[in-house]
């Protein structure tokens, strides 16, 4: 009885989850005269054109190398700097800790849509000069990155016993020998969640990225903005790059999973 | 026990450099700008407070602040416990468990103003599903005009879009819990509910934690989604802070508008202080904050 109700929940929620998507999907195949008339789910005149039409357009391909890049750059980033900042919180106590921990996380909760403009000066001409770069954006990204990837990677170190620093210590390991050769190795699957944190949030954040950026670093939600035309939207166009958008993460989902399934529980809260 | 090493600011240098430079001076700049008057091409004065006050009373963020708080409870009372249910039904290994995280990772996957856009398609009532279906129980539903369909639609969306979270977190705290536990509970007879209660949550707190505040500070600070499926409207119904916050951006208010992000930051940080104060402590049986 608990087991058909648990699998009757979980089919009820999972439809829910998929029509939405599925939605879209039919719309990316459909030809814009059909989404306007008919309503199903299953598109009446296949038609491959929208696909084709983004696929073959220079300025979606670059906006979606643009989005990838930055994406890239931002992760990168928020690891190197956070795994040693999250094996400090884990292994010592020093002056203000706790409250460091949390001021971290406050980088988060700034409303982006006035913040942004300072930003835009700070990374503009008479700030840092990086204004249309992918480095901007990456940089930026990197506000809600960091703090969100030095709690998951806490919480992985913490798990690790103490004892494993002191005995490769006394193994005549160096530190950076025992936190590459050692310590890395073990909490790779933290680092894997991390990573996918980062990632996440970088690559669906749009109101940082479109404001910028111009023409270089253009992001696909930028590309997205502009093809939104006063005459209507391109429902069959926009369907697809919406389909599109899903790919990178899917594909970045399925190499992680085994680390979301290995499981964070210990640590700090 | 953990030494007491002020080694610890060297590995921290790099993160708090970086994360220093793009907090302080934007934030900086807007409360620089909160207490003045600031016009294109004029000179800008201090003004005090002038500029909080006029907020304080501005009836359109007091209204929003109101629907601000309604909405992040309803996300959070519908997200948080479904999320649990779901993680536990989640299958543990082999192929459904690859396709279930998955599926179930690819609305947070998306770009947030592709969320607004698929929710725009699939709920407009020239061209979505939903309206069919309320049509077949002669409901017109219609988002763009009915206020209470179209604050639904969006409490709904967000629900779609990031019950999904709290559910990966929840799966993975779930999946780092020892066998022993459960063994041990059984042993002693417990029921599966309170299994549940004595053993799962408990150990999901540290993963909820994580949860409950990000989904706090991001339902509180949602703009784009919104936007993209009902432009705010009909009238007023659902537009959030950030919406209003916007608007008084695009008007060059730059004063109040700085005020107002202020105000807007300081609500969330509370909020999320004292959260993470009582989930720190919850269940552990101690006022102080645990040792970091």
């Amino acid at each position: 009885m608990r087991r058909i109700l648990s699998f009757l929940g979980m089919t009820l929620y999972f439809a829910f989850l998929a029509m939405p998507l599925l939605w879209m999907l039919s719309m990316s195949f459909k030809t814009t005269d059909e989404i306007l008339t008919v309503r199903s789910f299953i598109p009446q005149a296949f038609t491959w054109q929208n696909y084709q039409t983004v696929l073959t357009d220079p300025g979606w391909r670059s906006a979606f190398f643009n989005s990838l890049l930055y994406v890239f750059i931002n992760t990168v980033i928020t690891l190197i700097v956070a795994l040693p900042a999250a094996y400090a919180f884990s292994r010592y106590k020093f002056r203000g800790d706790h409250h460091l921990f949390f001021w971290l996380l406050t980088n988060r909760m700034a409303p982006g849509a006035v913040f942004v403009l300072p930003f835009v000066q700070l990374y503009g001409r008479e700030g840092l000069g990086l204004f249309d770069t992918h480095w901007a954006v990456a940089l930026a990204h990197t506000l809600f990155s960091i703090p969100l990837a030095v709690w998951i990677l806490e919480g992985f170190m913490s798990g690790i016993p103490k004892a494993i620093d002191e005995t490769a210590y006394i193994d005549g390991y160096s530190f950076p020998g025992f936190f590459f050769k050692i310590f890395t190795p073990l909490i790779a699957p933290g680092i894997g969640v991390a990573a996918f944190f980062s990632f996440m949030f970088s690559w669906v954040e749009v109101i940082m990225a479109s404001n910028l950026t111009r023409t270089n670093a253009r992001p696909l939600a930028v590309a997205l903005t502009a093809s939104l035309g006063a005459e209507g939207w391109d429902w069959g166009v926009i369907a697809a790059v919406g389909v599109l958008t899903l790919v990178p993460g899917a594909v970045l989902i399925y190499f992680v999973r085994n680390n979301l399934a290995k499981g964070f529980a210990l640590g700090r809260v | 026990m953990k030494q007491t090493n002020q080694r610890a600011w060297f590995f921290l240098l790099p993160a708090l450099i970086i994360v220093a430079i793009n907090a302080f001076i934007p934030f900086m700049t807007v409360i620089n700008y909160s207490f003045i008057d600031k016009l294109q091409g004029l000179p800008s004065f201090w003004i005090g407070l002038e500029n909080y006050s006029s907020v304080l009373q501005n009836n359109n963020f007091r209204q929003a602040v109101g629907r601000q708080f309604a909405f992040s409870f309803l996300v959070l009372a519908i997200q948080v416990p479904l999320g649990i249910l779901i993680s536990l039904g989640m299958p543990k290994k082999g192929i459904g468990a690859t396709a279930t995280l998955i599926a179930i990772g690819l609305p947070l996957l998306i770009p947030w103003q592709v969320v607004g856009i698929i929710w725009r398609a699939f709920t407009r009532s020239d061209l979505g599903f939903v309206p069919i279906i309320f049509n077949q129980f002669n409901y017109n539903y219609d988002a763009a005009l009915n206020s209470a369909d179209a604050w639904w639609t969006v409490v709904i969306m967000d629900v779609w879009h990031w019950t999904p979270l709290i559910a990966l977190l929840c799966y993975s705290g779930l999946n780092a819990i020892p066998d022993a536990y459960y063994q041990a509970a059984r042993i002693d007879g417990a029921s599966r509910l309170k299994t549940f209660w004595v053993v799962t949550l408990p150990r999901l707190r540290s993963v909820l934690t994580i949860g409950i505040l990000l989904r706090f500070m991001d339902s509180f600070r949602i703009y784009i989604e919104p936007t993209m499926v009902t432009g705010g409207g009909p009238g007023n119904t659902t537009a959030f802070m950030s919406d209003v916050l916007v608007r008084q951006a695009q008007a060059f208010n730059f004063g109040p508008a700085a005020a107002m992000s202020l105000i807007y930051f300081y609500i969330i940080l509370i909020i999320s202080y004292v959260f993470f104060q009582v989930l720190t402590n919850a269940g552990t049986g101690s006022d102080q904050p645990q040792e970091a």
